[in-house]
């Protein structure tokens, strides 16, 4: 099967291309980059990416997709569904499900519902310690050999730093990134949101930012004294973002993720008690919010990454300090990068791709992802910055809802999600300009069928 | 105004004529026939997640003395526990179409949560750590009858800031009339972000000593015993001794300083007995003010022009100086249903 995405501009940071060409994919692959002049192979189909910016699949390394287990919550299948409808081509799947991601059985299982499931890739992380209970290492090897891609306690962090030494030595014999949801336990205990001016007007229970901080300066110390490969996942303050900076100055191998909602609300957006607000790490401060900004222009940054924690309204709609932690992400996270960071011109979009493509998948050591080269895998993530569009939460391929960003309207959009090859999604809003503005847009009628096949597996 | 859940976002205004109409409601209570009929046929439910014996007893006292029918409900435990959710209680007790629920949860934010759906208006009588509106309205009113005022005061409030919902309504009131705040406690139950909760600021001080001296008020808040799993603090017996008011303290404050406490009292560990019982302690004045002012929220909410169900939209300044000059009218009529009782 051939296609080609005619007349985009393709931006691939990791082949420093920043050009407009048409992209060649047969069978699942990238076959090659043209320039315009070069004519339509025969019978392949055509994606018409004029005015669009062609890009290399945007990878999400931090999604919890609640199979198995939660399936009221989302499954692979529906999360994955998702995954496209936001622009992402390939997720990795936190190891916090039921059973948890601590044995080569579930690996495989999340393996599996993902291919049945056939829309985005997914890659499953798998647990540091057995039930992530901090005590006992799981079987990284095992697991490893079934296709995890990192390991992570992500939720139960791992509170005693002999262990996570013993973690870190023993997961760079296999090559696996250690991603640390970075939280001292002892420190945010009964915490609910940020600790500061909000927390004492609402009368909420806070966690301050040096519960992740001492965290953050803990994992950088032994990724100094293990060598091993560190990942900070969803950083949210000014102090832990300064902590991976010496790190790096230093050439230690660690690397970060933000999540969207870290940039774009504070704590005040608390005040009314809405639970989807509610998520860990909090919202935060307006001086950490800046921080994070500026860290996302200078490159101490590495990864955009959602931390997509769905939750069944039934748990979101309690007291406050009842609610369940965590927002969905995935179909929101370009427009608010776009929105909110490119267009006031704080990054380029080349520098978003870095985030989201390039930098993901060589943290993970995805070689044939998140790059356009001969030979990789044909996923790509077609952004059109200046489209328009309106989120409506209840449209959302995800089983869940919860989400503080509903009715927001962004500039900017993914509209076109491609997966080795196949065009499994096309944003809405794309195809109702593109009906009147576009005239024939190929791609669409496949796309379309793709809409029915996931509307079917999220039944 | 709709309902009251927060004295923060109330203005001065509204705030001066919650308290007018209070003191218009005070005399009721020392008549002998101690009932007016302003919310016959309204209904008003008391529903507390917490134990309360003051605040309960006091809001049910207001509705009957307004001619409400006053139901309580008591749920011991947080609904998590209990298998129906807040929102579901709620739902129900509205489904029978109260005017007013007073709530009183564990939880901060607990009445915001039942305003997004109830149509009745809500009365927040405690929720969590955030804030306790008729507290501190209560507090305001016991001020103004002896002192005449509130702006130009200082007011010291020494013990537990941090988790306490009575003084952050406090500032934020006492604040807006024009008191100047000084806070004191343990440096575990002081933040520093304290300092910046108001715009005017909030004093705070380390020793109780610095807060108390020339305050012409002198809160003392609750400890809360069960607090201490948490280790705040040493020991009840170190609580007392560095943090507890004694009348040594008291000879600091100004000549005619008054001394209130929220209730129930730890005797001999926030506040030494002698001054409790003393001659300057206005705690059971506060007592008695409670009722006044939970009968002017109520006959607000629940009455004046408000039609029954409550259902009139906002909480904006111009609804509340319409619902003013009900009040205003309705003062007359309370005159009269005076006269009307004791024929």
């Amino acid at each position: 099967m051939r296609l080609i995405i005619q007349n985009g501009y393709v931006i691939d940071p990791s082949q420093g291309i920043n050009a407009g060409r048409n992209v060649f994919v047969e069978d699942g692959r990238v076959v090659g980059l043209s320039n315009f002049s070069e004519g339509v192979p025969e019978g392949a189909e055509v994606f018409d990416a004029t005015g669009l910016i062609v890009a290399p699949g945007f990878i999400d390394m931090h999604v919890h997709l609640r199979e198995p287990g939660h399936e009221y919550k989302e499954t692979i299948a529906s999360g994955a569904a998702a995954a496209v409808a936001g622009g992402f081509t390939t997720v990795c799947a936190m190891p916090n499900t039921a059973p948890i991601n601590d044995n080569a059985a579930v690996t495989r299982f999340v393996i599996e519902q993902a291919e049945r499931a056939d829309l985005a890739n997914v890659f499953p992380i798998g647990a540091i310690t057995k039930n992530s209970e901090g005590t006992e290492l799981a079987e990284m090897g095992d697991m490893k050999d079934a296709g995890i891609v990192a390991v992570s306690d992500d939720g139960r962090p791992v509170p005693n730093a002999g262990m996570m030494r013993r973690a870190m030595e023993y997961a760079r014999g296999f090559d696996l990134p250690i991603i640390d949801h970075c939280e001292d336990k002892s420190l945010a205990r009964g915490g609910v949101m940020h600790e500061g001016h909000w927390s004492l007007v609402l009368g909420l229970p806070g966690m301050p930012a040096a519960a992740e901080e001492v965290d953050v300066e803990r994992d950088c110390l032994l990724a100094e004294l293990t060598g091993a490969r560190v990942h900070l996942a969803h950083i949210s303050t000014c102090g832990a973002l300064a902590a991976v900076a010496r790190a790096k100055e230093k050439g230690l191998p660690v690397t970060c993720e933000v999540a969207p909602h870290h940039w774009t609300l504070s704590d005040e957006a608390v005040q009314d008690y809405d639970t989807n607000t509610k998520m860990s790490p909090p919202l935060r401060s307006q001086g950490h919010i800046e921080a994070i900004v500026e860290g996302l222009r200078n490159g101490t940054i590495d990864a955009i990454a959602t931390d997509h924690a769905p939750h069944h309204a039934d748990e979101k709609d309690l007291e406050y300090d009842q609610a369940p932690f965590g927002i969905v992400g995935l179909e929101t996270a370009i427009g608010l990068a776009l929105d909110r960071l490119v267009h006031p011109g704080t990054i380029s979009l080349e520098r978003l791709i870095e985030l989201c493509a390039t930098n993901p998948a060589r943290i993970l050591h995805l070689a044939e992802y998140g790059t356009l080269r001969t030979g990789a895998r044909a996923d790509l993530t077609i952004l059109d910055p200046e489209l328009t569009w309106t989120f409506d939460a209840a449209q959302s391929k995800s089983k869940s809802r919860n989400t503080p960003f509903d009715g927001y309207t962004f500039r900017g959009a993914a509209v076109a999600t491609i997966v080795g090859g196949r065009v499994l999604y096309v944003h809405p809003r794309f195809v109702e300009l593109g009906a009147s503005k576009r005239g024939a847009l190929a791609g669409v009628a496949h796309a379309n069928r793709t809409h029915e096949r996931v509307g079917g597996n999220r039944k | 105004m709709k309902h009251l859940l927060t004295i923060r976002e109330l203005s001065a205004d509204q705030i001066t004529h919650l308290l007018d109409t209070a003191d218009s409601f005070r005399d009721i209570s020392k008549r002998e026939i101690k009932k007016v009929p302003a919310l016959r046929g309204r209904t008003v439910i008391n529903l507390f997640f917490e134990p309360s014996t003051r605040t309960r007893t006091s809001f049910e006292i207001a509705a009957k003395r307004l001619s409400a029918d006053a139901v309580n409900i008591s749920v011991s435990t947080s609904s998590v526990s209990k298998g129906e959710t807040l929102l579901d209680t709620a739902r129900n007790l509205e489904a029978m179409a109260p005017d007013c629920i007073v709530i009183r949860h564990s939880s901060a934010g607990a009445p915001q949560h039942l305003a997004r759906v109830c149509k009745a208006a809500i009365v927040n009588a405690g929720d969590g750590s955030h804030e306790h509106p008729t507290q501190a309205l209560l507090d305001a009113l016991t001020i103004r009858e002896h002192k005449g005022r509130v702006e130009g005061l200082k007011v010291a409030i020494i013990g537990d800031i941090l988790h306490s919902r009575v003084a952050r309504s406090n500032i934020y009131l006492l604040s807006k009339l024009g008191a100047s705040i000084s806070v004191a406690g343990p440096g575990t139950l002081v933040p520093p972000e304290f300092a910046g909760l108001i715009e005017q600021g909030v004093l705070l001080e380390r020793r109780i000593e610095d807060a108390i001296v020339d305050a012409d008020v002198v809160m003392v808040l609750r400890i809360q015993r069960e607090r201490q799993t948490d280790a705040f603090f040493p020991s009840m017996r170190e609580y007392a001794v560095q943090y507890g008011l004694h009348q040594s303290h008291l000879n600091l404050a100004a000549k005619d300083a008054i001394v209130m406490h929220p209730g129930p009292m730890n005797r001999g560990i926030e506040i030494a007995s002698e001054i409790a019982d003393g001659g300057r302690s206005l705690i059971l004045d506060q007592v008695t003010n409670g009722v006044a002012v939970r009968m002017a929220v109520l006959y607000l909410l629940a009455g004046a022009g408000q039609d029954g169900n409550g259902a009139s939209s906002g909480g904006s300044m111009s609804d509340f100086e319409a619902e003013s000059r009900a009040a205003g009218g309705v003062r007359g009529r309370t005159r009269k249903a005076k006269r009307g009782t004791r024929n």
